[in-house]
This record gives structure tokens, C-alpha cells and sequence, in this order.
């Protein structure tokens, strides 16, 4: 009995082992090595020769705590996550309950169409939508200047610039989110509804009292992976203003770039990834144990 | 099966052939990278190149200027370094420091002694480092004045001043006769330049111990700083940032200010932006010297008269130590040094040569505003030539935008200045301490 057990677990190493290894080496390793840099001063010098590299324990994290950049870039990933992640979910959910909707004709064409943005290239996406922004040719102000709305400078207003960002985001985010959603919708069962459509229920409250609580665990998904997402904003900001106006796009990851790979300080920038790393991790962990808190209220 | 058999043999055939044109080793493939429109104009120099070295051929690859900094040291991280590469010539220490370019004195003795000479002495010496020069200037940048001659000569002045206190003179009247909104000068508040500009022009160093502090709160450097921060406080100079200046074309065009500190790529931006009727207002000066500091301090090197120092830019190119090509590399950057092939590339891109002699060419003796460029070279110094500077101007940049927006004072500012850059020299003062030259 005990052999067969084992013979088992060994089976399940020799199909688990290219997996492992694969993770081992590209992700753990790296980690690994990312960490016990971020305890170093790698930069230029040490580069060139490592006889030039020190140990210098928390002095990285130190500084990052002490640097007034640092705070702004971890205000703008803030006020990203907080914006534009709910903002997502909203969008991608109502999408979702459209397509899904029996009056929707043509399902398949909206679902295909809405999952687009997603599937292209984001730098493409960033230069068009970088034309849309333009001040004086771009297309927003002149849908804007119908209204009677002056131009707004979106990229180069240090105000508008992080809305701007956010708004292109969920725009190409949004269509990942929004299947999630349809597959969660569907397997609520259709009785639970045609039940409350006897009972006299309205539209509303067949949502409130039946979807929203049977989408529990997709909801919880989508806003965990979107949280962690936007907590990593590059490649918007990246293309699309550089950080800029006045620093006012400035992401912890983009910093975190500059610092790397434009500076080449590599044990502060690895400061960074960790520090950025634990954030995500503590709200992860409060997103989950406030949502199986009041998933045992209910 | 006979038809498969004759496939199989031309199969065979066209990878014989292959295999002999990849194996032929009478050729010299050149990596070379440029950047920007250089990576794409360097093209058209290069078949004359190549006639001239049958056993050559180069392979340019084009670089975006935005992405070349960190695109070069990931190359040299991932040992994929080029031949041969155009760099910035701020960037030379970082590289030196790096050991990733190859010194060039040992192949420069088969040069005349003349050739060195001809280059812009000042731009020369930033290729310079311990006494071993690493790369060739390619072509030069430097700042000085793009003015509005015609509102100058409203305000009084029929010919640029050469002193800074006439040039006050000029911008008082500028604005004196301008309506509100509009300004005498255009000072990026988020550029280093130009404070960095008034301080060598006084003779501060901007470093001390052999690069290894910070001397900001030096008098020299305040009195500059203090200088910059008068021009925004008496309403010359608009407090904006060049994001914030839509069209900066436009606005001079439309006389929102009428001097502007920039280099030569402007002329031909001037040029092709401003409208015809415009174009015979323009012009450029260089920068003027002070009545006020002694003349020791701004005759450095070559003086000539009336000319105040500015900064010596441009890029240079240069060969990686690692590579195996380098005496083909060599002969490629020896060729794009020729005064003749540097004034042929200032007709394809604009860029002013390196090498003075190219500058007696008709397609630059001819444009007027490339004159006072010329007069502005002779006169030009390099920033502190370390590994650190890059960062180190950043800081400069951040805390003249907080002075000038008042929410620091200046000594705050010089203070704060002098803090974050010891902070990064800290690793250059322990390499030099163990004696380890960085």
C-alpha cells in the first residue's frame, strides 16, 4: 500500500518536475537573486567589476522610504489602483450583463469586439490613443469642443494627465474582465430567476439579490488580478508621457525602471520591486480575509 | 522518387552555397549603431565607404535617442555590444568607468598631428579622460542665443550686445516695450543648462576634491544661481516648463518672448517652423561675457573675445574593447572623420561637424546663423566629466524649478542641492579611497 502511495507521489514529481524547473529557473532564481541584490549598491561601478559591489543591508530601503520621489510615484499607483481599478470592474461587469442580456442580438460580434483592445499590442494602443489626446488635432477635444468644452491639454496638464492614463487603460483592459464575467454569469442557473421573476421581483433586485451574490467568487477573482495589475502600471505612463507632467504620472514600477535601467541602480530599484511586492501582498491578503468575513455574514 | 532525389540534391546545393557565402572570410561585417536621424542619414555615406574597403561592409542599426542610453548598457550587460556606436559625449566617463570602450591613443599616432588639432579644442577634451582619449567627436552641440532681431532693434539695440549687462540692458527694454503676457527671454524652468552655463562662465567648479563633493553653496555657483533666479523675479523670464510652452515656434513667431538659450538643432527647426515672413528676423548670437568677473576666470583655453563660455555637447564615436572588429570599426570611424565626409554629413542631417576645417565648406560658410555656432566652439567647457553627471544635472534641474516657483529659497535649494549630490558621489568617494580609480 505504502509503495503504491509512494509510486504515486514519485509519478506526480516526474510530471510536476519540467513545470517546477521552469518556475525554479526563470522565476524563482531570479527573485532570489533580485533580493539579495536589493541588500547591495550594484550600479555602474560594479558593473564593470564586481570587486566595486558592497553590502550595504537596509540602506536601500532606507533611502527609498526617505525619497520624496518615491512618495509621489507610490501616490500616483495609488491613485491608479483605487480610480481605475474599480472603474474597470464596474465597466467590465456592465459590459458583461449587455452581452449576456437575451435582448442583446448578436452576442458573439460584441464579445469579440470588446475583447479586442485587449489582444493588441498596448504601445500601438498608447500611440493611438496618444493622437486621440493631441491638444489641437486630437479627436477627444474636438468631441469636446461640440459640447462647447474648452481643449484640455490631456497629457500635458499635470491634472488631467493620470485620468487620461486611466481612462485608456480600462478601455483596453476591460474585455479580459468582461469574459470572466460572462462565463460567471452563466452558470447562474436560469431558474433562480425565473423563480423570482413569479415572486414579483424587479430587474434590480433579481441583480442585487441574485447575480451579485452568485458572482461572489468571480468578483473576488477579477478584483484581485485588476488590483495587481494596475498596482504594476509601466507601460502606460511609459510610453505616454514618461512620467511626466511635474512627475504626476510617475508609477512605482516606472520608477523602478528609471532608477534600473536608466541609472543602472540596480540594488535600489530591487528596494523598490519589494517594497512594491509587499504592498501588493498586504492588500491582497486584507482584499481576502475582509471578503471571507462577509462571506460568513451573509 | 527521382523528382524527390533531385529536390534533395538542390536542397543540398542552394546550403552548400549558402554555407560558402556566410564562410567567407575576406569580409568584415561592421556593427554600427547610431541614433536618431544620424542612425538613418550615417546611411548614405556609407557605400563610398565601402567602395573604399571592398573587405568591409557595415551594418548600421538606428537607435532611438530616448532608448539608446539604456539600450548601450544592456548591451554591455548581455555582452552584445557593437563594433562601433555614436554615444553622447556626457556619457563617455560612464562608459570609460564601465572599461566597455577601447582607449584610441595607440591608433591615433598613425594620425598627422594636425588632424587632433582641427577638432573644437573644448569638445575634444570631453572625449578625454586620465589622459587617454576614448572616442571621436562625431559632431558638436553647444546653447547660446536665438533672438528676434527685429524686436531688438525696436528696443534700441541694432546688433546683439557682448556683455551680460547689456544684454540686461536689452531684455529690460524687451519687456518694457512688450504687453503684459509677453516676456524678454525663454527659460525652460526644468533645464539645468543655463544656471550651469552662468557658474563655469564665473569659474566654479560645481564639484571639489577631485569630483568627489558637491560645491553648490560655493559663492561662485550662488552668485550664478542667484543671477538665473533674478531673471524670472524681475519678470523677464517666463516661470514655465518647455511641456507647458505649446508651440514654441508659434510663440516666437507671435513675439511672446524674443531670446531663447537653445542649441543647433533649432536652426533648422527655426527654419522650417517660423513663417516666411518671419525668417529674415531671426538670428543667432553667442553667449556674452560678464564686465563684472574677472577676465582670468572666462578666458580658459581659447578666448575669443566677447564670447562667453558655454557647454561643450554633441556626440562622439567611439569602439568596444570587446569586439573583435576593431581594426574594421577603426577604419569606419576613421573615415567619418574626414573633414570631408563631417561636411557632407552636416548637409544630410544638420549636425555641425567636429573638425573645424569641415566648416570652411560653401553649405556651411553660406548659413548665417551656423556663424555665431562657430564663434560659441572655440568657447566651450565641459560639465564635470564622471560617471555621476547625468544624475547630478537632474538634481540641478529639480531644485532650480523649485527656486524659481518659490517654494524654496535659493540657499534652501543650494543646500538640498548640495545634500542629494553627496549622497551620489558617496560611492565615488569609496572607490577612491581604496584607490581604485572610477
Amino acid at each position: 500500500m505504502i509503495s503504491a502511495e509512494r509510486h504515486a507521489a514519485l509519478s506526480a514529481w516526474v510530471f510536476l518536475s519540467p513545470a517546477l524547473l521552469l518556475i525554479a529557473v526563470f522565476f524563482f532564481l531570479p527573485v532570489l537573486a533580485a533580493l539579495l541584490l536589493s541588500f547591495t549598491d550594484f550600479d555602474i561601478y560594479a558593473l564593470g567589476d564586481l570587486n566595486r559591489l558592497r553590502f550595504v543591508g537596509l540602506a536601500n530601503y532606507g533611502q527609498l522610504l526617505q525619497s520624496p520621489l518615491f512618495w509621489t510615484a507610490l501616490g500616483n499607483t495609488l491613485y491608479f489602483v483605487v480610480v481605475g481599478g474599480p472603474l474597470s470592474v464596474a465597466v467590465s461587469l456592465g459590459a458583461a450583463l449587455l452581452v449576456n442580456s437575451h435582448l442583446t442580438r448578436f452576442p458573439g460580434l460584441f464579445r469579440t469586439a470588446f475583447f479586442l483592445p485587449v489582444v493588441t499590442t498596448l504601445v500601438a494602443v498608447a500611440m493611438v490613443w496618444r493622437y486621440l489626446y493631441h491638444p489641437r488635432y486630437g479627436l477627444m477635444n474636438y468631441g469636446l469642443s461640440w459640447l462647447g468644452i474648452e481643449p484640455i491639454d490631456w497629457l500635458g496638464d499635470p491634472v488631467w494627465a493620470m485620468p487620461a492614463i486611466i481612462l485608456m487603460a480600462v478601455w483596453k483592459n476591460f474585455g479580459f474582465n468582461m469574459i470572466i464575467f460572462i462565463a460567471g454569469l452563466q452558470n447562474i442557473p436560469p431558474q433562480l430567476y425565473e423563480a423570482a421573476r413569479i415572486d414579483g421581483a424587479s430587474a434590480w433586485r433579481q441583480f442585487r439579490y441574485i447575480t451579485l451574490p452568485l458572482l461572489g467568487p468571480t468578483f473576488l477573482f477579477v478584483a484581485l488580478m485588476t488590483m495587481i495589475g494596475y498596482f504594476q502600471v509601466f507601460a502606460e505612463p511609459y510610453v505616454m508621457t514618461q512620467g511626466g507632467p511635474a512627475n504626476r504620472t510617475v508609477s512605482v514600477v516606472l520608477l523602478m525602471y528609471e532608477e534600473g535601467f536608466r541609472w543602472w541602480n540596480i540594488g535600489y530599484a530591487s528596494a523598490a520591486a519589494f517594497v512594491l511586492f509587499a504592498l501588493i501582498l498586504a492588500v491582497t491578503v486584507l482584499q481576502l480575509k475582509w471578503r471571507r468575513r462577509s462571506a460568513m455574514g451573509l | 522518387m527521382s523528382s524527390l532525389y533531385r529536390s534533395f540534391f538542390i536542397l543540398l546545393l542552394v546550403l552548400g552555397i549558402s554555407a560558402c557565402d556566410s564562410a567567407d572570410e575576406r569580409t568584415t561585417r561592421v556593427e554600427f549603431w547610431a541614433m536618431g536621424q544620424e542612425g538613418e542619414r550615417v546611411r548614405a555615406l556609407l557605400p563610398e565607404f565601402e567602395r573604399r574597403h571592398p573587405s568591409i561592409r557595415v551594418r548600421v542599426q538606428q537607435i532611438p535617442w530616448s532608448a539608446a542610453h539604456e539600450k548601450l548598457l544592456t548591451a554591455y550587460a548581455g555582452d552584445a555590444m557593437p563594433d562601433a556606436f555614436q554615444l553622447g559625449n556626457t556619457w563617455i566617463p560612464e562608459f570609460v568607468a564601465l572599461r566597455a570602450i577601447e582607449p584610441l591613443d595607440e591608433r591615433l599616432r598613425a594620425w598627422p598631428s594636425t588632424a587632433l588639432a582641427d577638432y573644437f579644442p573644448g569638445i575634444l577634451a570631453t572625449n578625454r579622460l586620465n589622459d587617454q582619449l576614448y572616442a571621436l567627436p562625431w559632431y558638436v552641440d553647444t546653447r547660446l542665443f536665438f533672438y528676434r532681431s527685429d524686436l531688438l532693434a525696436t528696443a534700441g539695440f541694432a546688433d546683439p550686445p557682448t556683455t551680460w549687462e547689456h544684454w540686461l540692458k536689452a531684455l529690460h527694454a524687451l519687456k518694457g516695450a512688450a504687453d503684459a503676457g509677453r516676456y524678454a527671454i525663454l527659460l525652460p524652468i526644468n533645464e539645468w543648462q543655463l544656471p550651469v552655463i552662468l557658474a563655469l562662465q564665473r569659474g566654479a567648479t560645481l564639484l571639489r576634491d577631485r569630483y568627489q563633493y558637491a560645491d553648490f553653496q560655493n559663492p561662485l555657483f550662488r552668485e550664478a544661481f542667484t543671477t538665473y533666479l533674478s531673471l524670472f523675479e524681475q519678470g523677464l523670464a517666463a516661470p514655465v516648463s518647455n511641456t507647458q510652452m505649446a508651440n514654441l515656434y508659434q510663440e516666437f513667431a507671435k513675439g511672446t518672448f524674443a531670446v531663447y538659450v537653445s542649441g543647433p538643432w533649432n536652426i533648422g527647426e527655426f527654419a522650417r517652423r517660423l513663417p516666411a515672413e518671419l525668417q529674415p528676423h531671426w538670428n543667432t548670437a553667442p553667449l556674452p561675457v560678464s564686465d563684472k568677473v574677472p577676465l582670468s576666470a572666462q578666458t580658459e583655453g581659447l578666448a575669443v573675445k566677447g564670447v562667453g563660455i558655454s557647454l561643450a555637447g554633441g556626440a562622439s564615436l567611439a569602439l568596444s574593447r570587446t569586439s573583435p572588429r576593431r581594426e574594421a570599426a577603426w577604419k569606419l570611424l576613421e573615415f567619418l572623420a574626414e573633414p570631408a565626409q563631417q561636411a557632407h554629413f552636416y548637409q544630410l542631417t544638420g549636425d555641425l561637424p567636429a573638425r573645424q576645417s569641415a566648416w570652411n565648406d560653401p553649405a556651411l560658410t553660406g548659413n548665417r546663423y551656423a556663424q555665431a555656432f562657430r564663434q560659441q566652439l572655440q568657447q566651450v567647457q565641459a560639465t564635470p566629466p564622471i560617471p555621476e553627471w547625468e544624475r547630478i544635472a537632474n538634481r540641478i534641474a529639480y531644485y532650480a524649478e523649485l527656486a524659481v516657483r518659490r517654494e524654496m529659497t535659493a540657499d534652501a535649494a543650494l543646500a538640498a542641492l548640495d545634500r542629494d549630490v553627496d549622497r551620489i558621489l558617496e560611492k565615488r568617494r569609496w572607490l577612491l579611497a581604496r584607490g581604485v580609480v572610477p
